[in-house]
Protein backbone atom coordinates (compact mmCIF):
# COMPACT_ATOMS: atom_id res chain seq x y z
CA UNK A 1 0.00 0.00 0.00
CA UNK A 2 1.11 3.32 -0.84
CA UNK A 3 -0.06 6.40 1.86
CA UNK A 4 0.65 9.73 0.63
CA UNK A 5 0.24 11.43 3.95
CA UNK A 6 -0.58 15.93 3.45
CA UNK A 7 2.90 16.10 1.36
CA UNK A 8 3.94 19.81 0.55
CA UNK A 9 6.94 20.11 -1.77
CA UNK A 10 8.63 23.55 -3.49
CA UNK A 11 10.82 24.05 -5.79
CA UNK A 12 12.07 27.56 -4.53
CA UNK A 13 9.19 30.09 -4.32
CA UNK A 14 6.95 27.75 -6.56
CA UNK A 15 4.72 25.27 -4.19
CA UNK A 16 4.45 22.56 -6.63
CA UNK A 17 3.03 19.87 -4.00
CA UNK A 18 0.24 21.69 -1.66
CA UNK A 19 -0.56 19.11 0.98
CA UNK A 20 -1.71 15.70 -0.88
CA UNK A 21 -3.41 12.74 0.78
CA UNK A 22 -3.54 9.69 -0.97
CA UNK A 23 -3.59 6.12 -0.54
CA UNK A 24 -3.19 3.52 -3.24
CA UNK A 25 -4.10 -0.04 -1.95
CA UNK A 26 -2.35 -3.20 -3.57
CA UNK A 27 -3.35 -4.51 -6.53
CA UNK A 28 -4.94 -0.96 -7.57
CA UNK A 29 -4.66 1.00 -10.78
CA UNK A 30 -4.76 4.87 -10.14
CA UNK A 31 -4.47 7.64 -13.02
CA UNK A 32 -3.23 11.25 -12.32
CA UNK A 33 -4.88 13.64 -14.80
CA UNK A 34 -3.82 17.29 -15.08
CA UNK A 35 -2.58 20.00 -17.15
CA UNK A 36 1.34 20.55 -17.00
CA UNK A 37 2.84 22.26 -13.81
CA UNK A 38 0.03 20.62 -11.82
CA UNK A 39 2.57 18.20 -9.39
CA UNK A 40 1.71 15.17 -10.81
CA UNK A 41 4.91 13.97 -11.89
CA UNK A 42 6.51 15.25 -8.95
CA UNK A 43 4.66 13.41 -6.89
CA UNK A 44 5.75 10.76 -9.07
CA UNK A 45 9.49 11.25 -7.82
CA UNK A 46 8.56 11.91 -4.55
CA UNK A 47 7.37 8.52 -4.10
CA UNK A 48 10.19 6.51 -4.82
CA UNK A 49 12.77 9.40 -3.47
CA UNK A 50 13.86 10.46 -6.28
CA UNK A 51 12.97 14.06 -4.85
CA UNK A 52 12.72 14.97 -1.63
CA UNK A 53 10.16 16.43 0.22
CA UNK A 54 8.99 19.37 2.90
CA UNK A 55 6.98 18.36 5.06
CA UNK A 56 3.88 15.48 4.95
CA UNK A 57 4.76 11.75 4.84
CA UNK A 58 4.50 8.90 2.15
CA UNK A 59 4.84 4.93 3.49
CA UNK A 60 5.47 2.08 1.07
CA UNK A 61 4.14 -1.01 2.79
CA UNK A 62 4.40 1.33 5.85
CA UNK A 63 8.31 2.23 5.35
CA UNK A 64 8.75 5.80 5.32
CA UNK A 65 10.68 6.88 2.34
CA UNK A 66 12.10 9.97 3.16
CA UNK A 67 13.17 8.96 7.01
CA UNK A 68 16.85 9.20 7.34
CA UNK A 69 16.90 5.33 8.84
CA UNK A 70 15.35 4.47 5.31
CA UNK A 71 17.24 2.53 3.03
CA UNK A 72 16.55 4.17 -0.64
CA UNK A 73 18.29 1.58 -2.60
CA UNK A 74 16.72 -1.11 -0.87
CA UNK A 75 13.23 0.42 -1.16
CA UNK A 76 13.02 1.15 -4.38
CA UNK A 77 13.45 -2.02 -5.62
CA UNK A 78 9.61 -2.53 -4.50
CA UNK A 79 9.00 0.74 -6.60
CA UNK A 80 9.58 0.75 -10.61
CA UNK A 81 9.30 3.77 -11.99
CA UNK A 82 9.17 4.74 -15.76
CA UNK A 83 9.37 8.24 -17.33
CA UNK A 84 9.01 10.09 -19.88
CA UNK A 85 12.55 10.23 -21.39
CA UNK A 86 13.42 6.56 -22.53
CA UNK A 87 16.41 6.77 -20.64
CA UNK A 88 17.86 3.40 -22.00
CA UNK A 89 21.48 3.07 -21.18
CA UNK A 90 22.52 3.89 -24.59
CA UNK A 91 26.07 1.57 -24.09
CA UNK A 92 24.24 -1.49 -22.97
CA UNK A 93 22.46 -4.17 -25.28
CA UNK A 94 18.40 -4.32 -24.67
CA UNK A 95 19.62 -7.80 -22.57
CA UNK A 96 21.69 -6.11 -20.36
CA UNK A 97 20.03 -2.69 -20.27
CA UNK A 98 17.38 -4.91 -18.06
CA UNK A 99 20.27 -7.35 -16.02
CA UNK A 100 22.38 -4.92 -14.66
CA UNK A 101 19.92 -3.98 -12.22
CA UNK A 102 19.18 -7.37 -11.36
CA UNK A 103 22.12 -8.47 -10.67
CA UNK A 104 23.93 -5.00 -9.28
CA UNK A 105 21.54 -4.55 -6.68
CA UNK A 106 20.07 -8.10 -6.12
CA UNK A 107 22.98 -9.76 -6.39
CA UNK A 108 21.50 -12.11 -8.83
CA UNK A 109 24.18 -14.55 -10.99
CA UNK A 110 24.39 -13.41 -14.89
CA UNK A 111 22.42 -16.84 -15.74
CA UNK A 112 19.28 -15.90 -13.26
CA UNK A 113 19.04 -12.49 -14.27
CA UNK A 114 19.02 -13.39 -18.16
CA UNK A 115 16.33 -15.99 -17.53
CA UNK A 116 14.12 -12.89 -15.81
CA UNK A 117 14.96 -10.73 -18.37
CA UNK A 118 14.60 -12.90 -21.45
CA UNK A 119 10.82 -13.45 -19.42
CA UNK A 120 10.03 -9.70 -19.39
CA UNK A 121 11.46 -9.00 -22.42
CA UNK A 122 8.79 -11.66 -23.77
CA UNK A 123 6.29 -10.20 -21.89
CA UNK A 124 6.41 -6.90 -23.37
CA UNK A 125 7.24 -8.18 -27.23
CA UNK A 126 10.98 -7.59 -27.29
CA UNK A 127 12.44 -11.29 -27.28
CA UNK A 128 13.90 -10.59 -30.69
CA UNK A 129 16.03 -7.62 -29.77
CA UNK A 130 18.26 -9.40 -26.94
CA UNK A 131 21.02 -8.13 -28.74
CA UNK A 132 20.15 -4.71 -30.18
CA UNK A 133 21.29 -1.94 -28.93
CA UNK A 134 19.14 0.71 -28.15
CA UNK A 135 20.11 3.38 -30.69
CA UNK A 136 18.67 0.75 -33.17
CA UNK A 137 15.08 0.90 -31.77
CA UNK A 138 12.36 2.55 -32.44
CA UNK A 139 11.13 5.17 -29.09
CA UNK A 140 7.99 2.86 -28.70
CA UNK A 141 10.53 -0.27 -28.16
CA UNK A 142 12.71 2.00 -26.10
CA UNK A 143 9.64 2.16 -23.65
CA UNK A 144 8.75 -0.95 -23.26
CA UNK A 145 12.37 -2.01 -22.50
CA UNK A 146 12.32 0.54 -19.84
CA UNK A 147 9.06 -1.01 -18.69
CA UNK A 148 10.54 -4.99 -18.69
CA UNK A 149 14.14 -3.23 -17.62
CA UNK A 150 11.52 -1.78 -14.07
CA UNK A 151 10.29 -4.96 -14.31
CA UNK A 152 12.59 -7.40 -13.47
CA UNK A 153 13.19 -5.66 -10.59
CA UNK A 154 10.07 -7.35 -9.37
CA UNK A 155 8.69 -4.40 -7.94
CA UNK A 156 5.05 -4.50 -6.21
CA UNK A 157 4.35 -1.03 -7.46
CA UNK A 158 5.21 0.53 -10.92
CA UNK A 159 5.07 4.23 -11.36
CA UNK A 160 4.64 5.42 -15.25
CA UNK A 161 5.33 9.26 -15.72
CA UNK A 162 3.84 10.01 -19.08
CA UNK A 163 5.51 7.44 -20.76
CA UNK A 164 3.61 8.13 -24.37
CA UNK A 165 4.27 11.66 -24.28
CA UNK A 166 7.72 11.90 -26.38
CA UNK A 167 6.01 9.06 -28.60
CA UNK A 168 5.18 9.31 -32.29
CA UNK A 169 1.60 8.89 -32.58
CA UNK A 170 1.86 5.85 -33.87
CA UNK A 171 3.98 4.33 -31.36
CA UNK A 172 1.38 5.30 -28.43
CA UNK A 173 -0.84 2.05 -28.58
CA UNK A 174 2.05 -0.42 -28.58
CA UNK A 175 3.55 0.88 -24.99
CA UNK A 176 -0.56 1.70 -23.52
CA UNK A 177 -1.36 -2.10 -24.49
CA UNK A 178 1.73 -3.26 -22.24
CA UNK A 179 0.31 -1.06 -19.74
CA UNK A 180 -3.39 -2.37 -20.05
CA UNK A 181 -1.80 -6.32 -20.06
CA UNK A 182 -0.08 -5.12 -16.36
CA UNK A 183 -3.25 -3.67 -15.11
CA UNK A 184 -4.96 -6.53 -16.32
CA UNK A 185 -2.39 -8.89 -14.58
CA UNK A 186 -2.92 -7.23 -11.35
CA UNK A 187 -0.15 -4.72 -10.86
CA UNK A 188 -0.34 -1.87 -8.60
CA UNK A 189 0.17 0.86 -10.92
CA UNK A 190 0.10 4.89 -10.69
CA UNK A 191 0.04 6.29 -14.19
CA UNK A 192 0.77 10.08 -14.45
CA UNK A 193 -0.90 10.25 -18.23
CA UNK A 194 -2.62 12.47 -20.81
CA UNK A 195 -4.67 9.51 -22.71
CA UNK A 196 -7.68 10.04 -21.12
CA UNK A 197 -9.20 7.18 -23.48
CA UNK A 198 -6.75 4.77 -21.98
CA UNK A 199 -7.56 6.53 -18.14
CA UNK A 200 -11.07 5.77 -18.82
CA UNK A 201 -10.69 2.41 -19.75
CA UNK A 202 -8.05 0.65 -16.99
CA UNK A 203 -8.00 3.00 -13.90
CA UNK A 204 -9.95 1.84 -10.68
CA UNK A 205 -9.51 5.23 -9.46
CA UNK A 206 -8.31 8.46 -11.79
CA UNK A 207 -7.13 11.58 -9.66
CA UNK A 208 -7.05 15.36 -11.24
CA UNK A 209 -4.72 17.20 -9.85
CA UNK A 210 -4.59 20.97 -10.38
CA UNK A 211 -2.11 23.65 -9.45
CA UNK A 212 -0.20 21.27 -6.59
CA UNK A 213 -3.57 20.36 -5.22
CA UNK A 214 -5.56 16.99 -6.10
CA UNK A 215 -9.03 19.05 -6.79
CA UNK A 216 -10.96 15.52 -7.46
CA UNK A 217 -10.82 11.84 -7.16
CA UNK A 218 -13.35 9.39 -8.02
CA UNK A 219 -13.76 6.20 -10.21
CA UNK A 220 -13.19 7.49 -13.89
CA UNK A 221 -17.16 6.43 -15.01
CA UNK A 222 -17.90 9.60 -12.24
CA UNK A 223 -14.87 11.37 -12.76
CA UNK A 224 -15.48 11.94 -16.49
CA UNK A 225 -18.43 12.13 -16.58
CA UNK A 226 -20.08 13.76 -13.85
CA UNK A 227 -17.02 16.68 -13.18
CA UNK A 228 -17.85 18.24 -9.89
CA UNK A 229 -15.24 20.97 -10.14
CA UNK A 230 -14.89 24.44 -12.81
CA UNK A 231 -10.94 23.46 -13.03
CA UNK A 232 -11.87 19.55 -14.21
CA UNK A 233 -15.06 20.53 -16.16
CA UNK A 234 -12.58 23.02 -18.08
CA UNK A 235 -9.27 20.59 -18.28
CA UNK A 236 -12.07 17.62 -19.35
CA UNK A 237 -13.44 20.46 -21.91
CA UNK A 238 -10.21 21.41 -23.29
CA UNK A 239 -8.89 17.53 -23.83
CA UNK A 240 -11.96 16.70 -25.32
CA UNK B 1 70.98 10.90 -51.79
CA UNK B 2 71.95 11.23 -47.72
CA UNK B 3 75.52 11.33 -47.03
CA UNK B 4 75.78 11.15 -43.41
CA UNK B 5 77.61 10.22 -40.84
CA UNK B 6 74.99 8.67 -38.44
CA UNK B 7 76.41 5.46 -37.16
CA UNK B 8 73.84 2.07 -36.20
CA UNK B 9 74.88 3.39 -32.33
CA UNK B 10 73.36 6.70 -33.43
CA UNK B 11 70.01 5.35 -33.98
CA UNK B 12 70.46 3.11 -30.81
CA UNK B 13 71.45 6.21 -28.81
CA UNK B 14 67.93 8.37 -30.44
CA UNK B 15 65.70 5.14 -29.71
CA UNK B 16 66.98 4.88 -26.20
CA UNK B 17 66.13 8.50 -26.04
CA UNK B 18 62.48 7.47 -27.34
CA UNK B 19 62.08 5.22 -24.84
CA UNK B 20 63.35 7.89 -22.21
CA UNK B 21 59.98 9.97 -23.84
CA UNK B 22 57.95 7.06 -23.80
CA UNK B 23 58.61 6.54 -20.44
CA UNK B 24 58.41 9.69 -18.92
CA UNK B 25 55.21 9.84 -21.30
CA UNK B 26 53.53 6.46 -20.18
CA UNK B 27 54.07 7.26 -16.29
CA UNK B 28 52.83 10.93 -16.59
CA UNK B 29 49.70 10.07 -18.72
CA UNK B 30 49.00 6.67 -16.18
CA UNK B 31 49.56 8.42 -12.92
CA UNK B 32 47.92 11.97 -14.36
CA UNK B 33 45.05 10.13 -15.58
CA UNK B 34 44.24 8.44 -12.45
CA UNK B 35 44.41 11.84 -10.49
CA UNK B 36 42.57 13.58 -12.88
CA UNK B 37 39.56 11.22 -12.87
CA UNK B 38 39.90 11.57 -8.83
CA UNK B 39 40.33 15.41 -9.39
CA UNK B 40 37.43 15.64 -11.87
CA UNK B 41 34.73 13.36 -9.94
CA UNK B 42 35.44 15.56 -6.79
CA UNK B 43 34.71 18.52 -8.67
CA UNK B 44 31.74 17.01 -9.94
CA UNK B 45 30.25 16.19 -6.93
CA UNK B 46 31.56 18.48 -4.51
CA UNK B 47 30.60 21.77 -6.41
CA UNK B 48 32.28 24.69 -7.19
CA UNK B 49 32.89 26.38 -3.42
CA UNK B 50 34.73 23.73 -1.31
CA UNK B 51 36.74 22.57 -4.07
CA UNK B 52 38.55 26.10 -5.06
CA UNK B 53 41.69 25.53 -3.65
CA UNK B 54 42.19 22.23 -5.62
CA UNK B 55 40.31 24.27 -9.02
CA UNK B 56 43.09 26.55 -8.41
CA UNK B 57 45.87 24.50 -8.05
CA UNK B 58 45.00 22.87 -11.11
CA UNK B 59 44.56 26.32 -12.93
CA UNK B 60 48.32 26.99 -11.72
CA UNK B 61 49.52 23.57 -13.52
CA UNK B 62 47.16 24.69 -16.64
CA UNK B 63 48.36 28.09 -17.11
CA UNK B 64 51.81 28.42 -16.00
CA UNK B 65 54.47 27.21 -19.42
CA UNK B 66 55.90 23.25 -18.39
CA UNK B 67 59.25 24.79 -18.87
CA UNK B 68 58.64 26.74 -16.01
CA UNK B 69 57.21 24.47 -13.66
CA UNK B 70 59.97 22.01 -14.40
CA UNK B 71 62.88 24.88 -13.47
CA UNK B 72 61.06 25.85 -10.28
CA UNK B 73 59.83 22.64 -9.53
CA UNK B 74 63.47 21.12 -9.59
CA UNK B 75 65.31 24.02 -8.02
CA UNK B 76 62.27 24.03 -4.98
CA UNK B 77 63.12 20.34 -4.37
CA UNK B 78 66.29 20.77 -4.63
CA UNK B 79 67.45 23.78 -2.65
CA UNK B 80 64.31 24.46 -0.64
CA UNK B 81 63.21 20.95 0.57
CA UNK B 82 66.66 19.35 0.31
CA UNK B 83 65.30 16.33 -1.27
CA UNK B 84 67.74 14.46 -3.52
CA UNK B 85 65.65 13.96 -6.16
CA UNK B 86 66.84 12.75 -9.73
CA UNK B 87 65.56 14.71 -12.69
CA UNK B 88 63.56 11.93 -14.02
CA UNK B 89 61.40 11.88 -10.39
CA UNK B 90 60.68 15.74 -10.66
CA UNK B 91 60.12 15.49 -14.61
CA UNK B 92 57.72 12.80 -13.66
CA UNK B 93 56.18 14.43 -11.11
CA UNK B 94 55.55 17.66 -12.88
CA UNK B 95 54.16 16.28 -16.28
CA UNK B 96 51.45 13.79 -13.86
CA UNK B 97 50.42 17.24 -12.35
CA UNK B 98 50.47 18.92 -15.36
CA UNK B 99 48.52 15.87 -17.23
CA UNK B 100 45.88 15.47 -13.86
CA UNK B 101 44.73 19.57 -14.39
CA UNK B 102 44.12 18.84 -17.88
CA UNK B 103 42.19 15.36 -17.40
CA UNK B 104 40.06 17.20 -14.46
CA UNK B 105 38.68 19.11 -16.95
CA UNK B 106 37.75 16.45 -19.02
CA UNK B 107 36.37 14.51 -16.69
CA UNK B 108 34.53 16.64 -15.44
CA UNK B 109 33.25 17.48 -18.58
CA UNK B 110 32.21 14.01 -19.53
CA UNK B 111 30.04 13.44 -16.35
CA UNK B 112 28.69 16.21 -16.91
CA UNK B 113 27.69 14.92 -20.93
CA UNK B 114 25.67 12.27 -19.35
CA UNK B 115 22.07 12.82 -19.03
CA UNK B 116 20.84 13.42 -15.23
CA UNK B 117 17.83 11.82 -16.72
CA UNK B 118 19.52 8.54 -17.37
CA UNK B 119 21.22 8.68 -14.22
CA UNK B 120 18.23 9.04 -12.37
CA UNK B 121 16.73 6.13 -14.35
CA UNK B 122 19.76 4.55 -12.65
CA UNK B 123 18.80 5.14 -9.56
CA UNK B 124 15.64 4.53 -9.37
CA UNK B 125 16.17 0.48 -10.26
CA UNK B 126 17.75 1.05 -6.72
CA UNK B 127 21.63 1.34 -8.27
CA UNK B 128 24.00 3.10 -5.90
CA UNK B 129 26.06 6.35 -6.19
CA UNK B 130 28.97 4.22 -6.69
CA UNK B 131 27.39 1.80 -8.94
CA UNK B 132 25.81 3.95 -11.03
CA UNK B 133 29.36 5.92 -11.11
CA UNK B 134 30.63 2.63 -12.63
CA UNK B 135 28.19 0.80 -14.78
CA UNK B 136 26.54 4.19 -16.41
CA UNK B 137 28.67 7.39 -15.95
CA UNK B 138 31.89 6.15 -16.71
CA UNK B 139 31.17 4.24 -20.28
CA UNK B 140 28.97 6.98 -21.48
CA UNK B 141 31.49 9.59 -20.18
CA UNK B 142 34.50 8.08 -21.62
CA UNK B 143 32.70 7.65 -24.60
CA UNK B 144 32.47 12.05 -24.92
CA UNK B 145 35.67 12.07 -22.91
CA UNK B 146 38.07 9.95 -25.21
CA UNK B 147 39.13 12.26 -27.82
CA UNK B 148 40.31 14.85 -25.90
CA UNK B 149 41.85 12.66 -23.40
CA UNK B 150 43.94 10.96 -26.43
CA UNK B 151 44.94 14.73 -27.44
CA UNK B 152 46.20 15.48 -24.13
CA UNK B 153 48.10 12.12 -24.09
CA UNK B 154 49.37 13.04 -27.81
CA UNK B 155 50.69 16.83 -26.35
CA UNK B 156 51.91 15.79 -22.95
CA UNK B 157 54.25 13.01 -25.11
CA UNK B 158 55.35 16.45 -26.92
CA UNK B 159 55.35 17.93 -24.44
CA UNK B 160 57.72 16.19 -22.32
CA UNK B 161 60.87 17.44 -25.34
CA UNK B 162 60.80 20.04 -22.38
CA UNK B 163 62.05 17.53 -19.75
CA UNK B 164 65.46 17.92 -20.95
CA UNK B 165 65.59 21.41 -18.52
CA UNK B 166 65.87 18.93 -15.31
CA UNK B 167 68.75 16.77 -17.18
CA UNK B 168 66.56 14.13 -18.95
CA UNK B 169 67.97 12.59 -22.08
CA UNK B 170 64.68 12.27 -23.64
CA UNK B 171 64.05 12.05 -27.31
CA UNK B 172 64.83 15.34 -28.65
CA UNK B 173 67.53 16.16 -25.90
CA UNK B 174 69.26 13.02 -27.69
CA UNK B 175 68.94 14.49 -31.20
CA UNK B 176 70.47 17.56 -30.48
CA UNK B 177 73.31 16.07 -29.21
CA UNK B 178 73.82 13.99 -32.18
CA UNK B 179 73.03 17.74 -34.29
CA UNK B 180 75.92 19.63 -32.16
CA UNK B 181 78.74 16.46 -32.79
CA UNK B 182 77.54 15.34 -36.49
CA UNK B 183 76.66 19.15 -37.56
CA UNK B 184 73.77 17.53 -39.48
CA UNK B 185 70.50 19.26 -38.09
CA UNK B 186 67.69 18.88 -40.91
CA UNK B 187 68.78 14.92 -41.43
CA UNK B 188 68.55 14.30 -37.79
CA UNK B 189 65.45 16.14 -37.10
CA UNK B 190 63.71 14.18 -40.24
CA UNK B 191 64.75 11.00 -38.22
CA UNK B 192 63.65 12.57 -34.48
CA UNK B 193 59.88 13.50 -35.70
CA UNK B 194 59.65 10.06 -37.82
CA UNK B 195 60.34 8.63 -34.07
CA UNK B 196 57.68 10.96 -32.54
CA UNK B 197 55.64 9.46 -35.45
CA UNK B 198 56.35 6.05 -34.95
CA UNK B 199 55.55 6.59 -31.08
CA UNK B 200 52.04 8.66 -31.46
CA UNK B 201 50.54 6.69 -34.44
CA UNK B 202 49.42 3.74 -32.18
CA UNK B 203 47.95 6.30 -29.76
CA UNK B 204 46.12 8.16 -32.43
CA UNK B 205 44.98 4.90 -34.05
CA UNK B 206 43.58 3.61 -30.90
CA UNK B 207 41.60 6.12 -30.30
CA UNK B 208 39.48 5.86 -34.12
CA UNK B 209 39.75 2.10 -32.90
CA UNK B 210 37.62 2.57 -30.08
CA UNK B 211 35.44 5.28 -31.06
CA UNK B 212 34.59 2.93 -34.41
CA UNK B 213 33.60 0.24 -31.77
CA UNK B 214 31.72 2.63 -29.71
CA UNK B 215 29.44 3.55 -32.36
CA UNK B 216 26.68 1.79 -31.96
CA UNK B 217 25.28 4.03 -29.76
Amino acid sequence: MIEIQDVRKSFGALEVLKGIDLTVAKGEVLTVIGGSGSGKSTLLTCINGLEPIDSGRILVDGTEVHAKSTDLNKLRRKIGIVFQQFNAFPHLTVLENVTLAPRKVLGMSRADAEAVAVRQLQHVGLSDKLGVYPGRMSGGQQQRMAIARALAMQPGYMLFDEVTSALDPMLVGEVLDTLRMLASEGMTMICVTHEMKFAREVSDRVAFFHQGVMAEIAPPAQLFDAPQTPELQRFLAATA
Amino acid sequence: MFDTALTAADLVFLAKGAGMTLLVTAIAVVLGTILGILFGVFRYQVGPWWTAPLTFVLDVFRSIPLLIQLVLANAFMGMVLRWQLSGFTVACGVLTMYTAAYCAEIVRGGIEAVPMTTRRAARSLGLSWGQDMVNIVMPLATRVALPSWIGLALGVMKDSALVYVVQVTELLKSTQILITRLQEPLFLLLICGAFYFLISFPLARLGGYLERRWSHD
